[in-house]
């Protein structure tokens, strides 16, 4: 199972910007790297990050081969109400996690 | 990426007997002197490393943490139910490895140390060097000592494998015929390939290389540097290693240990 850290500030003023960050471990096996035996090591990478504030889709990324390892992404929300921010990667082989966390708008 | 280390490592031994660099011996760098390879990295990698929202290695710390309290072995015990808290029991013990063990009698590292106690407390299987298991433990039990200094003295039993460690980095090796010291006493802070060139102080490993895309012990980075000077690199565990270890941890003695850093 892989492991995700999220950070969100526990709280904020309603309307402000807020940093959001989210890291994933995986190994963003481009597809092009072969074997010391010359055979191709199967692609296995994260296609899409999408992040949901109270069920609202607020951010999308698609991930490519040539995005690192251990993936960090970083942008910003801006606060309206207090709830649940939800971060999901999903990507080749079924890969699939999801990590939330939660927000205190006053 | 070793193949382009060793073609810049060959022009620079070329230009070090051009310009005469090479028959210097390098003295060792003054205490004073002595700065952390954090002190060479730009400001986004130190910020990578000092905040625990982007550090990747806090992936490693998490799996660390979860191993440390999972029971292991036919004893059927977990690194807790005798160690407690990490974070009490663990403090400053990354900072004082390589340690005497007198059991092997000889100086043991801490990934050793880790797997001595798997093998006689818990009777399980010892982890492989670098595999994940075994990472995400150093890496666990080496944070509790973030902060602290490095406490390695040269005496007691461990000096004679302290001194034999000081003969390796002192001695020229490989089809380069370069000496760990000529690069990392006598030439750290200009460039090599484009790098600067750090002076060699382990103070924060397990550390997630950039150029690794994951975390990586002291052991591994000192094969790189081996590679790169095309000498054949000693195995992992290798006594040779865990005195290499030893002199670079005194080397560092009373620096801050970073573990897990983050290096590019």
């Amino acid at each position: 199972m892989a492991r995700a850290v999220v950070t969100v500030p526990a709280s904020a003023k309603r309307g402000e910007v807020v940093e959001v960050k989210a890291l994933v471990q995986h190994a963003m096996e481009t597809g092009f790297r072969r074997t010391q035996l010359g055979e191709v090591i199967p692609r296995d990478i994260i296609r899409s990050f999408v992040c949901t504030y109270n069920g609202e889709e607020v951010f999308r990324a698609e991930f490519h081969p040539a995005i690192s390892a251990n993936p960090l992404i970083t942008f910003s929300l801006i606060a309206t109400a207090s709830g649940t921010v939800v971060f999901r990667w999903t990507g080749d082989r079924g890969f699939s996690v999801t990590e939330s966390a939660k927000i205190a708008v006053a | 990426m070793s193949t382009c280390c060793g073609r810049a490592l060959r022009a620079l031994a070329a230009a070090c007997a051009i310009l005469g660099i090479a028959a210097a011996v390098a003295a060792e760098i003054p205490l004073a002197e002595r700065r952390s390879g954090y002190d060479f990295m730009g400001p986004e990698t130190r910020a990578m490393q000092d905040d625990d929202a982007t550090n990747p290695a806090v992936l490693w710390l998490l799996e660390g943490e979860e191993l440390w309290n999972r029971k292991a072995g036919a004893a059927g015990e977990a690194c807790a139910g005798c160690h407690g808290d990490a974070r009490a029991s663990m403090k400053g013990v990354a900072a004082r490895h390589p340690a005497w063990d007198a059991a092997s009698g000889r100086p043991v590292n801490l990934e050793q140390r880790i797997n001595a106690c798997r093998a006689g407390r818990q009777k399980a299987a010892a982890l492989a060097y670098e595999s994940r298991e075994l990472l995400a433990l150093t890496a666990y039990v080496a944070r509790q000592s973030r902060g602290l200094p490095v406490d390695i003295a040269a005496d007691g039993p461990t000096k004679p494998f302290l001194e034999a460690g000081r003969a390796t980095f002192h001695r020229r090796q490989g089809q380069l015929n370069l000496a760990c010291a000529q690069c990392h006493d006598g030439l750290w802070g200009k460039k090599l390939a484009g790098n600067t060139i750090p002076q060699a102080h382990p103070t924060g490993y397990p550390i997630y290389r950039l150029e690794w895309q994951g975390l990586g012990s002291l052991q591994r980075r000192l094969r790189n540097c081996m590679i790169g000077m095309r000498a054949e690199p000693y195995a992992y565990g290798a006594p040779e290693f865990v005195e290499l270890e030893l002199y670079l941890m005194w080397r560092a003695r009373g620096m801050k240990l970073e573990s897990p850093g983050v290096r590019p």
